[in-house]
């Protein structure tokens, strides 16, 4: 089966991942920018870390028969630093040029501070005068159920197109006012603490599967890019088919992405053939 | 040998995910009861199993229990 990670970050993974993903039939992966596990402090240093992702990380993942796309923003943990978050921001049009960068993202809350949320305001008003798709981070733990309300609070008050906006790590307590506001709604699967592949197909049987779409993430802390295949073997063990596990885990990435005319990797429909037995 | 603050602090998260996994499982059973017409008998079977569980988590949830809690798990579970 085809397989399509949406959200993950390959410049904290090893090759052997990469490998690994393209034998269980990963075709593509999408790498929001992320925190370094510290803040950083020079403009210069997002333009290297968004060079890296937008021209160097394609040609690791094309080793493998894997397309690699990406997208630019300043995490909402440096957002405290409007100064710095401001400059960066001025940077992002030479990259919406480049021709694997999606869009704006993950850009969103973490402590949902006032610097952040201006923060936020500033990436999707930008992602929207440039036309692009916006990848919406939501706090973890404690901070999710108020993160996301304000998330929402803040798109609400904005001119956006929810069809082109991905708010993600969704959990039961956030998904459905992030669907019913019209916004595509992302489940995140980490070993321990976000979603876990099984609460995934329980909220895929209970919300179904449109506008919803599937990462593990994956980054350089306690996390299993597999965990996106172990999600897809739990649906397909509920009984759920073929077809539609494509539907969720190749053909929606597809739906959102392709928005972006970037992102040119079509959903699939499997064609039954008639066996003729002799 | 860990403190009692290290001990809370170094399986919080481990102990979340694990309960959120059994309140999923609940959930998951309470949905799939409501979408199909499982016949009684069939019901019965699957009801003493969650039976089991749900005393389960009372045990876990004794604040001062007179033994270890998994040993009395063990013994709960081998009734099933």
């Amino acid at each position: 089966m085809q397989i399509i990670q949406p959200h993950y970050h390959a410049i904290a993974r090893t090759a052997q991942d990469y490998e690994r993903m393209a034998m269980s039939g990963v075709v593509a992966v999408a790498e929001p920018a992320f925190w370094a596990g510290f803040d950083r402090l020079y403009p210069e240093t997002f333009i290297d870390y968004f060079r890296q992702i937008s021209e160097f990380e394609p040609t690791r993942a094309a080793q493998y028969g894997i397309r690699h796309f990406c997208w630019v923003a300043v995490n909402p943990k440096e957002a405290e630093n409007p100064v710095l978050t401001r400059e960066v921001l001025t940077r992002f049009p030479e990259f919406f040029a480049k021709p694997t960068v999606l869009g704006v993202g993950e850009t969103g809350l973490h402590k949902s501070t006032k610097n952040e949320i201006e923060s936020l305001q500033a990436h999707v008003d930008l992602a929207m005068k440039h036309g692009q798709l916006v990848l919406i981070h939501t706090p973890h733990l404690a901070d999710k159920a108020h993160g996301t309300k304000t998330v929402l609070e803040v798109l609400a008050g904005m001119d956006v197109d929810p069809q082109r906006i991905w708010i993600d790590h969704v959990e039961e307590q956030t998904i459905k006012p992030c669907l019913d506001a019209g916004y595509w709604a992302g489940f995140t699967l980490y070993p321990i603490t976000k979603c876990s592949p099984k609460r995934a197909v329980d909220m895929l049987e209970k919300y179904g599967r449109e506008r919803i779409l599937v990462n593990s993430s994956a980054d350089w802390g306690p996390s299993d890019p597999f965990t996106l295949q172990e999600c897809i073997l739990e649906f397909r063990r509920r009984g759920h088919s073929l077809q539609d596990a494509i539907e969720v885990f190749h053909n929606n990435p597809c739906r959102f992405l392709g928005q972006n005319p970037k992102f040119d990797i079509q959903p699939i429909r499997i064609e039954s053939a008639e066996v003729a037995h002799a | 040998m860990l403190s009692p603050a290290q001990v809370a602090e170094q399986y919080f998260l481990e102990s979340r995910h694990q309960l959120l996994e059994i309140a999923a499982y609940l959930d998951r059973y309470d949905a799939a009861v409501a979408r199909t017409q499982s016949t009684n008998g069939q019901l019965a079977g699957a009801e003493r199993k969650l039976e089991v569980i749900r005393r389960a988590l009372v045990i876990v949830a004794e604040k001062a229990p007179g033994r270890e809690r998994t040993v009395a798990l063990l013994e709960l579970f081998a009734t099933v």
